[in-house]
This record gives structure tokens, C-alpha cells and sequence, in this order.
């Protein structure tokens, strides 16, 4: 299936969040994932379904002031 | 005798707070805060580099069982970017706490303080503990205080200006009215512009550019933590009053 993944077109086969993330060797601990501009609690990761066209944002802390 | 700084119950050790930004990198970033005796980092919420996947990750160098990590909404100038950011912060983090940002214009990076209490209000709704970065106008502190934000950080200067304590009267204002701490946060330039925020009786300064920008980021954290607590210290102490003519320290008695 192809989805958006932080704004760019990403290929994949994985069937959900979590492994997204595990194929993207992603730690989900430190990350915040949000799908279709709906933010998903880390514990639905395992059984969100991804489907195709969807928009996926995987963020992260930075540096920053 | 205790002088802990306490938001909302939580206790803070340090009364500097740091920005994690602009610095060579995380070997330095952790360094230097940890000369600074920051308890509190700000951080910023970006997307997660897909196609250059360095396996590091700021929070590796920046344990969150020792820092308190406040992320910021930098880069917000509207309401619901803000909110999408803070509730992405929450998610990725471990605390309600967020350093609101909504910002009004590019160069200055002033905030847009309607959108800012638009956005306090609602997110104070929602449980987070928020820090909103604010000017130095009384009104608005008071304004954002009554919308349920749990501090005021007004700034000293733009972001980035290291012009230091523009308007001492103002924050001397919001320091009267508040009912809750205020922090100056933003344009600290040096040592002495953090004990000049201090002496005024603010709670705590927020400082980055100061430190990563300065030639010595190391010794300008040992610089500013010193002034923080010199300034908070001469502000409990209870300075002298200011006379326009002299009064002499030595005596008269016995002089030749």
C-alpha cells in the first residue's frame, strides 16, 4: 500500500502503526504518531490498522528553546 | 530555609531554565546543561527524519528521569498548529507541562497574544500545565493567568536578541499582579541580565541563545546558573534604597 508518511509518499506492506514504526527502527517510546490528523494513543499501536492513502506523522523531541 | 520554585505542586530544584537549541551538537548539548544545574529543558516537537535515520536521539543524551522536559509549540503561528503540537507533545512525552507558543510575526517573533490566549484557554481545559511565552504587558499576563495558565513567561527581548531586560517596569508590573510565578523567558543576552530579572523577584529565567551562542557555552552555563542565584538571593536579602545624594559609609567620630 502507499500512505504519506511525514509528508512524503512511503511504499510499505506493514499491516499496523507498530510496525511502521518497527520497520522504520522507530522506538515508539519516543515518538508521538498521528494518523489521518487524529493522534494515537501508544497503546492502540499494535492494533491500528493502516490503510492506503493514509497520512501518517511520526514526531519527535529536537533541540529547541 | 527552603526557596524551591513550585508549579502546580511540581518542584523545581533549579531556578534557570534551559533551551536545548543551537548547539554543536548533543555531546555538547548535554555538557552544557549539565554545568548550568538546569532542571528543566525545552524542547521542540519535529517530524522524525525518515530517510536519515541517525539511531540517536536527543533524549538518549538528556535523561527524562533527571531533566523535566517542557516541549515548546516554536514554529506555531496560528491556534491550531499550536494545540496539534502541544497534544503531539503530550503524547511523546511524559508530562502535561508545554511551553505555548503562538507566534505573530517572523522577524520578531513576538507573540500573537490573542491566538495565545485563545490557545492557553483551551489547552488549560484539556489538563496541560501551561507556560505561556508572552510580552511584557501586565494585561495580558493577568488575562492569561485568569485562562488558566499555570505560570507567565514574558520576554526580556525578541528570542535570539540577547538585548537583555527591555522593560524592567512592565515585568515589575506583572510580578505585583500575578498570582502565579513568572518567568522571564526570551533575550537574556549575559550573566547580569539574568540577576537583573532575578533582582525584580521573577521566579525563574528561561535562557538558551545566551548560553549555545555565546563563545564559551560551558562557561556561560556556570555564568548564568551563579546569576540566577546571586539575583535571587539580593532579591530575598532586600536591597538598599537608592538616594540621589550620598551617604557616607565611614564615620565622622575620631577623624584628625
Amino acid at each position: 500500500m502507499k500512505i504519506k508518511l511525514n509528508g512524503e509518499d512511503y511504499e510499505t506492506v506493514i499491516e499496523t502503526v507498530a510496525q511502521l514504526l518497527e520497520e522504520l527502527r522507530i522506538v515508539p517510546g519516543r515518538v508521538a504518531v498521528e494518523l489521518n490528523l487524529s493522534i494515537l494513543k501508544k497503546a492502540d499501536y499494535g492494533t491500528c490498522p493502516l490503510h492506503d492513502g493514509d497520512a501518517v506523522e511520526v514526531v519527535n523531541f529536537v533541540g529547541g528553546g | 530555609m527552603e526557596d524551591k520554585l513550585v508549579v502546580r505542586g511540581i518542584e523545581f530544584s533549579s531556578r534557570l531554565w534551559v533551551g536545548t537549541g543551537k548547539y554543536k551538537d548533543f555531546e555538547e548539548t548535554a555538557r552544557v546543561i549539565e554545568a548550568s544545574g538546569a532542571d528543566v529543558v525545552t524542547v521542540s516537537v519535529r517530524r522524525v527524519n525518515i530517510t536519515d535515520r541517525k539511531s540517536e536521539n536527543l533524549l538518549d543524551y538528556l535523561d527524562p528521569k533527571k531533566y523535566k522536559i517542557l516541549p515548546n509549540t516554536a514554529g506555531c503561528y496560528n491556534v491550531e498548529d499550536a494545540l496539534r503540537y502541544a497534544r503531539l507533545a503530550r503524547e511523546a512525552g511524559v508530562s502535561d507541562m508545554v511551553k505555548l507558543e503562538v507566534i505573530g510575526d517572523e522577524r520578531t517573533l513576538f507573540p500573537d497574544t490573542i491566538g495565545l490566549l485563545r490557545a492557553t484557554e483551551i489547552l488549560a481545559r484539556e489538563g496541560f500545565i501551561v507556560f505561556p511565552y508572552t510580552n511584557d504587558d501586565p494585561i495580558m499576563a493577568k488575562r492569561l493567568e485568569d485562562a488558566g495558565a499555570a505560570a507567565v513567561m514574558p520576554l526580556g527581548a525578541p528570542i535570539g536578541s540577547g538585548l537583555g531586560i527591555r522593560n524592567p517596569y512592565n515585568i515589575k508590573i506583572i510580578l505585583e499582579y500575578a498570582k502565579v510565578p513568572v518567568l522571564v523567558d526570551a533575550g537574556v543576552g549575559t550573566a547580569s541580565d539574568a540577576a537583573i530579572a532575578m533582582e525584580l523577584g521573577c521566579d525563574a529565567v528561561l535562557i538558551n541563545t545566551a548560553i549555545a551562542g555565546a563563545k564559551d557555552p560551558l562557561a556561560m552555563a556556570q555564568a548564568m546558573k551563579y546569576a540566577v542565584i546571586a539575583g535571587r538571593l539580593a532579591f530575598k536579602a532586600g536591597r538598599m534604597g537608592k538616594k540621589l545624594y550620598a551617604a557616607a559609609s565611614s564615620p565622622f567620630e575620631g577623624m584628625l
